[in-house]
């Protein structure tokens, strides 16, 4: 048996590229990953960056597989080094192995022992030679030439690739790049992958966890979003703007974070659904605006693309360690909805449903999503369009008594909104009575805390709780974006004929209790597997009754993601 | 079929004030339906905005839209109302504790920001409801606050310098003790176009009884006010004894709004992903 699970069965190709600064790594994964995408492959491309804000050296990770591909393998099949420079900075990001191959120019020097101490063949092409006889040639892109051909890809996908990145930049720039693509790519050597391209799909899309929250939250109706620039949540904001002027709503940038969910919740009240995104830093400075929304029962939602914490940790690497302060964070008995979408293509669902959910049920959602997901760039099929028949239930007639907090047998009060005529109230942050007055009376706290709780206690959530896979007595729990690792890890042992059952949570709070008991009842075995340091989920789940006493957790914060092979070690007992 | 007008009264919402018994807020709040009625504005299309402290219970009692913020963050709710719903008047109130300390940032950005609305500051120098500590317009030597036991010694704050520096349109001072010049600025704020800066010297009986003293110190500013030259009117707030009342600088400046058009489906905007 193999210990190479990706390797093994997902059948995917994994391509780093490495270089220093202006090598132009990103842009030539970027192009290899568009290049894959013409082919009909599936992919991801996932980078990381020394400290400089820009510049500097740079590494691009892309796996491309006829499958879904939703996380990094164990090792790389190909390096392409653009040249050495600081490459050790991400040696251990780069796994390799004896089935490595590493491309290497002969002027960039020698490949740096810590990359060939595992036996990966070396294979020398002269990128620099080769583009310096090419008026403007540059040498990622001869480098990007020999990549096409071990990657089996055709010259045409490779220029489609090239006009998809660089069609932005003129006629001119194509054209040299395919020029300086055709030279590596002509250079003796051969194929070395063995997957058949499935050939290109009208379905797919080409798209980052950020963007496809952005899709999600348009989808679910938010035509209000109010903002302060934060890595990695950036990108989203900035993909909205414009789409949110052309759909009749606006982006405001705010002053700081405590404005922005401020704000969403002053536009929420006026009826408008509204978002913000924001990263760790930025949802400590939320924390009391969201316990307003909470109680004074107006609907917003927090997407929190969660980076290294705590304080400002590390900013441009991914991390799962917001669980506690999105479940926990609130000061008073706060209940509210916390989901986490488990891939790239689930990123717009999860938001789309958080964002109408956080409508139907007056209450604040929060999203955590994470710089995994958000930045990395992704192959895969379009996500269909879905109708939930959830909205905010308003009362444009308000009869004679209009109480805006009346407790109903769903506990969800109908809202009036500015504008409509004897349905008048203020919105409070204060404990209130039915009419919205405030009230510290004990009755009025308890039925006000009770019907708060059971809003979401009593509401059926239907399926999308959590995506189960497998059957088996073994059974791994996990959350977010490490649901793609943990289901290679299934599809390859199950294809081992090792049983096992998958349990990924979509929906963190208020947890499914009786389900994922139900599901966990007959195991006996239970990992539960997450990227922070502390057992965040796993100490969430104890807290809860819902894990055996013999339950494990693999907890492994970031900044590097965690890989088949260490889940797998994890379930055979080893560390 | 026209509709009766409304008198100030109607504007009331019956709602019992927590305030003590002739705090100054009660002033503003009588001023304030006043001013509405005078302007004729429909009930429903009005939102009142604030924060935390005894000013800012004003909207409970005021018989339209309101939203009870959090402290600190009335400025930040309304602009975000406001964005999303310009038909709406929107009106802020607040204390100085709220809208200066720890509101501050909020206050020199909705200035600059100048989405049309009205944002009155019921100053008195004090923070109120949490039983008399020093706020950011509390003179340095002021030592009555156990908290601050021999004055804060640090500069007070002269909210309408800052207002200015920040690039308010509109500055005025009122005295909750001159209801009727009260309710004239509180109409000519709620019809600026634009952010209305409205500051209110309305005196805390309870931890300020020195404030009945303002009786004889505030005074009508200059008849030559208001001005549209800000170094004129940088000049007034700077030399000035900061109790004088009147419009000190009215100035039309673009009103901020967000644009929004409807010249796009979600499915078309999508399709820039596919290959
Ligand atoms: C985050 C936060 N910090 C502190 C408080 C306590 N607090 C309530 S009101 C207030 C000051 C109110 O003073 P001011 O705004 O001047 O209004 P006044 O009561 O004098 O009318 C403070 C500090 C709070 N409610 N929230
Ligand atoms: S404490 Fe002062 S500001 Fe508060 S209600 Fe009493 S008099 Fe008014």
């Amino acid at each position: 048996m193999s210990d190479r699970p990706s390797e093994a069965i997902s059948k995917s190709y994994s391509v780093a590229i490495t270089g220093s600064g202006g090598s132009g790594a990103v842009t030539t994964g970027r192009i290899l990953l568009e290049a894959a995408a013409q082919c009909g492959f599936q992919g991801l491309m996932t980078r990381s960056a020394g400290p400089q804000i820009r510049g500097g050296e740079s590494a691009a990770m892309v796996r491309f597989s006829p499958d879904p591909v939703e996380c990094m393998g164990d090792e790389y099949d190909l390096l392409v080094g653009l040249d050495w420079r600081n490459v050790e900075r991400f040696a251990d990001e780069l796994p390799l192995s004896d089935k490595s191959l590493i491309l290497s120019d002969p002027a960039a020097g020698e490949v740096p022992a810590v990359l060939r101490s595992n036996g990966a063949e070396i294979l020398e092409v002269q990128f620099k030679k080769f583009a310096s006889g090419l008026p403007g040639g540059r040498l990622n892109m001869v480098a990007l030439g020999a990549a096409t051909r071990i990657c089996g890809f055709t010259l045409e996908a490779m220029e489609a690739g090239i006009r998809a990145v660089l069609g932005g930049k003129g006629e001119e720039v194509v054209e040299t790049a395919i020029q300086a693509v055709r030279l590596g790519f002509n250079h003796d050597h051969r194929p070395r992958i063995t997957l058949n391209a499935p050939g290109k799909s009208d379905d797919h899309w080409s798209i980052t966890g950020n963007q496809a929250c952005g899709v999600g939250a348009l989808r679910g109706g938010t035509r209000f979003v109010a903002a302060y620039p934060i890595t990695p949540a950036s990108e989203m904001l900035e993909w909205m703007a414009p789409k949110l002027e052309k759909l009749g709503g606006s982006l405001l940038q705010a002053e700081d974070e405590l404005a922005s969910i401020n704000m969403i919740i002053g536009a929420s009240f006026g009826g408008v659904p509204s978002l913000t995104a924001t990263s760790g830093p930025g949802l400590s400075l939320m924390v009391e605006g969201l316990g307003l929304a909470l109680v004074s029962e107006t609907p917003v939602t927090v997407v929190n693309v969660m980076r290294g914490g705590p304080s400002t940790g590390i900013p441009t690497k991914s991390e799962q360690s917001d669980l506690n302060i999105a479940l926990y964070g609130l000061h008073g008995d706060a209940p509210h909805l916390v989901f986490a979408p488990l891939s790239i293509r689930d990123c717009v669902f999860t938001t789309q449903w958080a964002v109408q959910l956080a409508e139907h049920l007056q209450t604040v959602a929060i999203v955590l999503s994470d710089q995994s997901l958000g930045q990395s760039q992704a192959i895969i099929e379009a996500p269909p369009a879905r109708e939930l028949p959830l909205a905010r239930k308003v009362e444009s007639e308000p009869g004679g008594d209009y109480q805006r907090y009346a407790i109903t047998s769903d506990n969800v009060s109908p809202m009036t909104l500015p504008g409509t005529a004897a349905g008048m109230y203020t919105a409070d942050g204060l404990e209130h009575n039915p009419h919205g007055t405030p009230s510290s009376m004990a009755v009025d706290h308890r039925s006000q805390l009770t019907k708060r709780l059971q809003k979401l206690e009593d509401f059926d959530f239907g399926d999308d709780w959590a995506e189960v896979q497998g059957e088996g007595r073994r059974c791994i729990v996990t959350w977010g974006s490490t649901a793609g690792v943990v289901n290679e890890v299934a599809t390859w042992l199950q294809a081992q004929g090792s049983a096992i059952r998958i349990i990924s949570l979509r929906l963190l709070a208020p947890l499914q209790r009786d389900r994922l008991m139900d599901l966990l009842s007959d195991s006996d075995k239970v990992l539960v597997v997450e990227q922070n340091h502390d057992g965040q989920l796993f100490h969430y789940l104890h807290s809860q009754g819902v894990l055996p006493a013999n339950a494990e957790s693999l907890a492994q914060p970031g900044p590097l993601p965690l890989r088949p092979g260490r889940i797998i070690r994890a379930l055979s007992g080893g560390n | 079929m026209t509709v009766p007008a409304l008198k100030a009264k109607d504007y009331k919402s019956g709602i019992k004030a927590v305030w003590c018994p002739g705090c100054g807020h009660f002033a503003v709040l009588s001023a304030l339906t006043k001013a509405m009625a005078h302007l004729g504005l429909v009930k429903e299309q009005v939102a009142v905005v604030s924060g935390i402290g005894c000013s800012s219970r004003l909207p409970a009692y005021i018989d339209t839209y309101g939203f009870h913020g959090i402290h600190g963050r009335a400025l930040a709710a309304a602009s975000g109302l406001k964005a999303a719903r310009p038909d709406l008047t929107v009106i802020v109130a607040g204390g100085d504790g709220d809208g200066f300390s720890i509101g501050g940032n909020h206050f020199l950005h909705a200035c600059r920001r100048n989405m049309n609305m009205a944002y009155i500051v019921m100053d008195n120098e004090v923070y109120g409801m949490t039983k008399g500590q020093a706020s950011p317009t509390t003179l340095p030597d002021w030592s009555n606050s156990k908290m601050t036991p021999h004055g804060t010694g640090i500069p007070s704050f002269n909210p309408a310098a800052i207002a200015l520096a920040a690039g308010a349109g509109f500055i005025a001072r009122g005295y909750s003790g001159e209801p009727s010049e009260l309710t004239r600025l509180l109409v000519e704020a709620i019809e600026h176009p634009g952010f209305a800066f409205l500051q209110v010297l309305s005196g805390c009986v309870t931890y300020r009884p020195d404030q009945k003293q303002w009786k004889e110190e505030v005074h009508s500013a200059d008849s030559d006010l208001p001005t549209d030259d800000p170094v004129k009117a940088a000049q007034m707030i700077q030399a000035g004894d900061g109790k004088a009342t009147g419009i000190i600088y009215a100035k039309r400046f673009p009103v901020w709004q967000p644009e929004n058009r409807t010249d796009a489906e979600i499915n078309e905007i999508e399709k820039e992903f596919l290959l």
